[in-house]
C-alpha cells in the first residue's frame, strides 16, 4: 500500500499552506521556546548573580565574527539552492547546496578551534556560570547545525534523486530544509552579541 | 505564494542585497561593542536593535515572511506571546527584591546586610 503524506505540493484549503510548511513553522515555534528558555536563563543568571566575568576577555570575538559571516553566507547559498530549483537549474542547485554544506563544516571547524582554546586555558562548564551557559547555548546551537547538515547532505546526495521523479515535491523539501537552516542562522545572530559582545 | 521564473530572478537580486546588508550589520554589531556606552542598558539596547534588524532581514526575505499565509503569522503571534511570557516571569521574580537586600547594593559599596543571629 502506498501511503502518501497529503498536501506536500498543493496547499491545504483550510490552512492555506502545504503540510510540511505548516509543520516546519510549528517546529520552529517550539525551537523559539527552547532557545527562549535558555536566553531567559542567561539573563536571570547574569542579572541575579553576584559575580559575572568580563565576557570579552574569555571569548574569541574574531573567530565568532568569522563564524557569523560563514553562517550568513550559508543562508544565502541555501536560499539560492532553492531559487535554482525554481529556475529548473539542477547543477546550480547542487553547487549552492554543496556550498551550504561546506559552510556548515567550516562553522563546526571554527567552533572546535574555539572550544579547544577554552579547554587549553582550563575553562570548563564547571568553571563559572558564564562558561557553563556559553557551552550549553553554543553547544546546543552547534547540534542544530549538525542536524541541518544531515538534512542538507541528504538533499544534496541520495535525496536529490527525487528531482527526476517529483521536482515540485523536491523543491518544497529544499524550501522547508531552508526554513530550518535560516532559523539556525537567526539563533546565532542573537547568540553572537549576547555571549560575545555584551 | 506563486513563483514565476521572473519573480525568482527578481528575488535572487534581493537575496544578494540582503546578504550585503547582513554583512554590513555584522560589522556594525562588532563596531558598536567597541564604542564606549556607559550604561549596560544602553549597550544591551543597541546590540538588540542591530540583532533584531538582522533577524528581520533573514525572516522577511530568506524565510519568505514578506509574503506568507495568515496561518504562519498566527502561529508566530502565539509564539511571540509565549516567548515574552517565558522572559517576563523570571524577570519579575528576580526584580521583586526588597530594597536593600539585593546584591547590587553591595556592588555600590554598601555593607551587606547581616543575617540576624539565630535566637533558638
Amino acid at each position: 500500500m502506498d501511503m502518501q503524506i497529503p498536501y506536500t505540493i498543493d496547499t491545504r484549503p483550510d490552512t492555506g499552506l502545504t503540510n510540511p510548511k505548516l509543520g516546519i513553522w510549528l517546529f520552529l515555534a517550539s525551537e523559539v521556546m527552547l532557545f527562549g528558555a535558555l536566553f531567559s536563563s542567561y539573563v536571570l543568571l547574569r542579572w541575579g548573580g553576584d559575580y559575572w566575568p568580563n565576557q570579552a576577555e574569555i571569548v574569541n570575538i574574531p573567530l565568532a565574527t568569522l563564524n557569523t559571516a560563514v553562517l550568513i553566507s550559508s543562508s544565502v547559498t541555501m536560499v539560492m539552492s532553492w531559487a535554482s530549483l525554481k529556475l529548473h537549474d539542477f547543477s546550480k542547485y547542487k553547487l549552492y547546496m554543496g556550498l551550504t554544506f561546506l559552510a556548515g563544516v567550516a562553522f563546526l571547524v571554527i567552533k572546535t578551534i574555539e572550544y579547544n582554546e577554552k579547554f587549553s586555558h582550563g575553562l570548563y562548564p564547571s568553571t563559572n556560570n558564564f562558561i557553563a551557559i556559553y557551552f550549553l547555548m553554543t553547544g546546543l546551537h552547534a547540534l542544530h547545525v549538525i542536524g541541518g547538515m544531515v538534512v542538507n547532505g541528504f538533499l544534496w546526495g541520495p535525496g536529490a534523486k527525487m528531482w527526476k521523479t517529483e521536482p515540485e515535491k523536491f523543491t518544497n523539501r529544499v524550501e522547508v530544509a531552508g526554513l530550518y537552516w535560516h532559523f539556525v542562522d537567526l539563533v546565532w545572530i542573537f547568540l553572537f552579541p549576547v555571549l560575545y559582545l555584551l | 505564494m506563486s513563483h514565476s521564473a521572473e519573480d525568482v530572478r527578481e528575488e535572487v537580486r534581493t537575496y544578494i542585497t540582503v546578504f550585503a546588508a547582513l554583512l554590513v550589520l555584522t560589522v556594525v554589531t562588532v563596531a558598536v561593542s567597541y564604542i564606549h556606552i556607559d550604561s549596560m542598558a544602553g549597550r544591551v539596547l543597541v546590540a538588540l536593535i542591530v540583532a533584531s534588524a538582522k533577524a528581520s532581514l533573514v525572516g522577511l526575505f530568506f524565510m519568505h515572511l514578506k509574503g506568507e499565509r495568515p496561518m504562519v503569522y498566527i502561529s508566530l503571534a502565539f509564539t511571540a506571546v509565549f516567548f515574552v511570557t517565558i522572559f517576563a516571569l523570571p524577570m519579575w521574580t528576580e526584580g521583586d527584591h526588597i530594597i536593600g537586600t539585593h546584591h547590587q547594593m553591595w556592588d555600590a559599596g554598601v555593607e551587606a546586610p547581616t543575617m540576624p543571629e539565630d535566637t533558638h
